[in-house]
């Protein structure tokens, strides 16, 4: 292949985005204040990326992204409205912020909507290491995303086909203000290597992947690495058979146990327990998993996925425990669901960050040992979750194990249960923390769920 | 709806037949086999209803274009929020960089616009209604939620819509356009019993005005329907685990087709050899009492268009015919490298992402059951009549999907209500299990959206009663 000049374009972050983004702020809060509105915040930001695919050796997709934004409230005492746009010209800016006030007629005089009280906006806003440019050139990325897929096509004859090898990156700046005088900017990178191939054999195809992100490019996993655990996925469900009905304990192999945590935070999100919408109404103080359980968050954490020193509102974050020997000890607020709540905010406008499960000392292989005879699930699909009653039945696939040991694969199964006793019966947690996402957990062992067969 | 698009896309930024050409060619220099340029203009607005009060609304717009190319299985894209000539020619070198050629630009000799049809009005849903309407339609239909029942503790409702122009031009050519409405109006209520609380959803919406909800009531049948919904779940016991015979009501259940068989007849799958169906046309997938299509030309629709992304008119595509795999759904790219014509099913979520092959509306036609002797015929299984989202692995084939309202079947006769719970199915399997199709197709009501690969469109799907002697019930009672 001949090389391919692409012009690299400056970083996202540099010092006149920066002023600029400000500048775009200021000016859209002006705006409002000069549109009679008591309050306003506004948040901007520009990101830019490449996306490059490999398919079976030959360049599939190269996807230049680009974007911007920006999208503002206003308060006109406490009736609120809100608009966006991808138009940074003055006049779109003036408009938009003119759609947010027509809006702020309409909408109804609620007490509780406003700005972040001052006093817990950030003062001080440390340096989370979450920006690190690198630009590979569309060459260089090619070449990585084909390496990794490579990896796991010559792992095994029965890798037969592929979704490809792909790698991601992203530069993103993000500008946030508002009338209490608070503004923040936080810059950030974010790579991700990835690969999805198919095995085959005479009893059909599975396929399976992995993948590697990272705040910087040298501390994802290198591509032979990542393309030869997809293939190992892949072959390792081939020949799935399905199971009968029965009882069983049901380990969550680590990257899919922090949906259930995600299931939590849906419960204790303040949104959810102004609107009654959840299983863990008033459950503050009480006891919500097992009894050994600790959850926090780690929001200062240097480089990690969901690190942050304000939250979208601009109030700082802190890091906090949520569940203490398995006790309910916070919810998750923003300025609003807190004040509904007549409770303080936490500093969660916007989600969670890097929401933690203390690990155990067990691997996933002393889990199984642990488990003896169960099932290990490694695939999660459907949304069959009730965050109102906790009922909960998702599709899965994975493996039997018996002494411990894996037997067979499986598919074509459920596993079913309530949240509430779930969360109870969790028996261990394992000491293999999946840390590529804004949740993190290692592999969950439940003591018994129902799984729904032959 | 060409010269809609054109006048709101094209004429503010002072671009007209010769800037188009200068694209196309920057594009397609280099060996490119085809190029095309996607403009869109979209506003949308949002309103919510929670506590009694519209509290909240937003107003956004989006705007920009998409620039491919492609060459052979190589697509190169590169997209700009700006309409302004020298970004786009930027942008344009940028995609055509996946070529290395050294060829010509591949330009058409003139550009002609295809005039096509009119599905749907392309009046502003926005402007259909004023603001103050708009909050009063909430404000009804929470009141008529609360009056159905004392034990309704909450609701939440939710009025939205889009305005969308988009205009594709091709470097074959061809020059297309869409006026595209769309609204969308949705209610959730919480009730509680002795100290137990259940949910219930309905809604509705279509490519028309919000005039829509006034009419015939439909806005007060969507609160009375989520209320009965909840009503009926807080009566439900835990639902049954293991394979049975499960009985699917007409409309929304059709889900059922859009994961156990739609994704996997989709064009992409299917040349790359990832789909559990590839290779398969002309071979009985399913029972001779089905026949299952998308058609992307149903007027109103949601998952309706009168031409694709890709400026394809869409079609009434036959996916199955009498329980024989009759054809994949395609998009531009994957047509040609199958050597088939494109069915009008190239879509994308916007400007910012690439086209591929999707689903629009697909349903089952009618078979020629009445229902009540469908449930006659099951001693004991389920009957689900609504359900939430769905999923499937392509490779496998393994697909699921979630019932939010059903019921035991004993002895031929509906009885109790039972909890929700995930169904699992294998797609290339599961119809030929179907033994009774009904007489009593319906779509859903117009809400239904769809995502592959991170990028969600509208869609609809539809089915009359029928029944499947075995498929996996995710409940608890073992």
């Amino acid at each position: 292949m001949s090389t391919t000049t692409v012009a690299t374009r400056p970083a996202v972050a540099d010092r006149n985005s920066r002023e600029r983004l400000a500048g775009v702020v200021g000016q859209v809060l002006a705006e409002a204040k000069k549109s009679g509105a008591t309050a306003a915040e506004a948040g901007v930001n520009i990101s830019q990326g490449l996306s490059v695919t490999v398919r079976l050796g030959e360049v599939e997709t190269v996807e230049h992204t680009r974007d911007k934004g920006m999208g503002v409230s206003v308060y006109f005492g406490h009736r609120t409205g809100s608009a966006s746009t991808t138009d940074f010209s003055e006049h779109a800016l003036r408009e938009t912020v003119r759609a947010a006030c027509t809006i702020a007629k309409f909408t109804a005089e609620d007490d509780c909507a406003g700005l972040a009280d001052p006093d817990r906006l950030a003062k001080d806003i440390p340096d989370l290491d979450l920006h690190h440019p690198w630009n590979p050139g569309t060459d260089r990325a090619i070449e990585l995303a084909r390496v990794a897929e490579d990896a796991a096509r010559n792992q095994d004859k029965r890798i037969a086909n592929s979704e490809g090898g792909s790698l991601t990156t992203h530069e993103g700046l993000e500008v946030y203000g508002n009338s209490h005088g608070f503004l923040g900017t936080v810059a950030n990178t974010r790579y991700s290597l990835s690969v999805s191939v198919i095995a085959q054999d005479e009893s059909g195809m599975q396929r399976d992947f992995w993948y590697t992100v990272a705040r910087a490019s040298d501390a994802l996993e290198s591509p032979e690495s990542v393309g030869q655990t997809a293939a190992r996925r892949s072959l390792w469900r081939l020949g799935s058979r399905k199971l009968a009905t029965r009882q069983c304990p049901v380990l969550y192999e680590a990257p899919l146990a922090s949906s259930l945590l995600s299931h939590f935070v849906s419960a204790v999100r303040g949104t959810s327990l102004y609107r009654q919408a959840s299983f863990l109404l008033d459950a503050l103080g009480q006891p919500v998993f097992a009894d050994f359980v600790r959850i926090h968050e780690q929001p200062h954490l240097k480089g990690a996925q969901g690190s942050a020193a304000f939250d979208s509102e601009g109030v700082a974050t802190q890091p906090r425990d949520l569940i203490r020997d398995g006790i309910l000890q916070g919810y998750v607020l923003d300025s609003y669901s807190a004040r509904k709540l007549k409770m303080q905010t936490t500093g969660n406008a916007g989600g969670v960050h890097n929401l933690t499960i203390d690990p155990g000392k067990d691997d996933l292989a002393a889990l199984m040992k642990r488990m003896h005879t169960g099932l290990l699930v490694t695939e999660l699909i459907g949304f069959g979750v009730n965050t109102v009653t906790g009922d909960y039945s998702r599709g899965a696939a994975g493996f039997w194990v018996e002494n411990g040991e894996i037997q067979y694969p499986v598919e074509e199964i459920t596993v079913a249960g309530n949240l509430k006793d779930m969360f109870r019966r969790i028996v261990a947690v394992g000491s293999d923390i999946d840390t590529r996402g804004n949740i993190r957990s290692g592999s969950i062992l439940i003591e018994n769920m129902t799984v729904a067969g032959s | 709806m060409l010269t809609l698009a054109r006048q709101s896309l094209l004429e503010p930024a002072g671009i007209g037949d010769a800037e188009l050409m200068r694209l196309i060619g920057r594009l397609t220099t280099g060996g490119v086999d085809y190029g095309d340029l996607y403009f869109q203009y979209s506003r949308s607005e949002s309103w919510s209803l929670e506590e009694s009060k519209v509290k909240s609304g937003s107003h956004s717009i989006e705007l920009g274009v998409g620039l491919r190319a492609v060459a052979g299985e190589k697509t190169g894209f590169a997209y700009s929020d700006e309409i302004i000539l020298p970004t786009l020619l930027e942008a344009a070198g940028a995609a055509r960089a996946i070529a290395h050629q050294n060829a010509p630009a591949n330009m058409p000799a003139a550009f002609h616009g295809e005039t096509g049809r009119q599905l749907y009005r392309p009046a502003d849903p926005l402007a259909s209604l004023a603001d103050d309407a708009k909050v009063k339609l909430l404000e009804r239909v929470e009141q008529e939620a609360r009056a159905q029942d004392p034990r309704v503790k909450q609701v939440m409702a939710s009025l939205a819509s889009t305005h969308e122009s988009i205009l594709v031009v091709r470097s074959d050519g061809v020059i297309s356009g869409d006026v595209r409405p769309l609204v969308r109006l949705s209610v959730t209520v919480i009730v509680e019993s002795n100290g137990r609380r259940e949910s219930g959803s309905a809604g509705g919406g279509g490519r028309f005005g919000y005039d829509y909800f006034n009419q015939q009531d439909r806005a007060l049948d969507y609160a009375r329907e989520a209320v009965r919904q909840a009503l009926v779940n807080l009566e439900a016991v835990d639902a049954p685990a293991g394979t049975m015979a499960v009985v699917l009501g007409p409309g929304w259940p059709g889900i059922l087709l859009h994961e156990a068989i739609g994704h996997g007849l989709e064009g992409d799958f299917n040349r790359k050899g990832t789909s559990a169906f590839a290779g398969r046309i002309g071979q009985r997938v399913a029972s001779e009492q089905c026949t299952v299509v998308d058609n992307g030309t149903i007027p109103d629709r949601r998952g309706s268009l009168n031409v694709d992304d890709e400026g394809t008119p869409t079609q009434n595509n036959v996916l199955i015919e009498n329980g024989v795999l009759k054809g994949y759904m395609q998009d531009t790219m994957n047509a040609r490298l199958m050597k088939v014509a494109p069915t009008g099913n190239g879509r994308r979520e916007s400007y910012a992402h690439l086209p591929m092959p999707r689903m629009t509306n697909t349903y089952m036609l009618n078979g020629k059951f009445d229902p009540k002797e469908i449930i006659g015929t099951v001693s004991k299984g389920l009957y689900a009549v609504n359900f939430g989202g769905g999923q499937v692995d392509i490779t496998s084939g393994k697909f699921v999907f979630s019932a939010s309202e059903a019921y035991l079947i004993e002895n031929g006769k509906i009885t109790r209500p039972v909890k929700g719970a995930t169904l699992i199915g294998n797609g290339p399997d599961v119809l030929t299990r179907v033994s009774m199709v009904g007489n009593d197709l319906e779509l859903d009501p117009g809400v239904g959206t769809c995502g592959k690969e991170g990028q969600s469109v509208p869609v609809g799907v539809g089915q009359p009663t029928l029944k499947i002697d075995g498929l996996t019930v995710g409940g608890t009672q073992a």
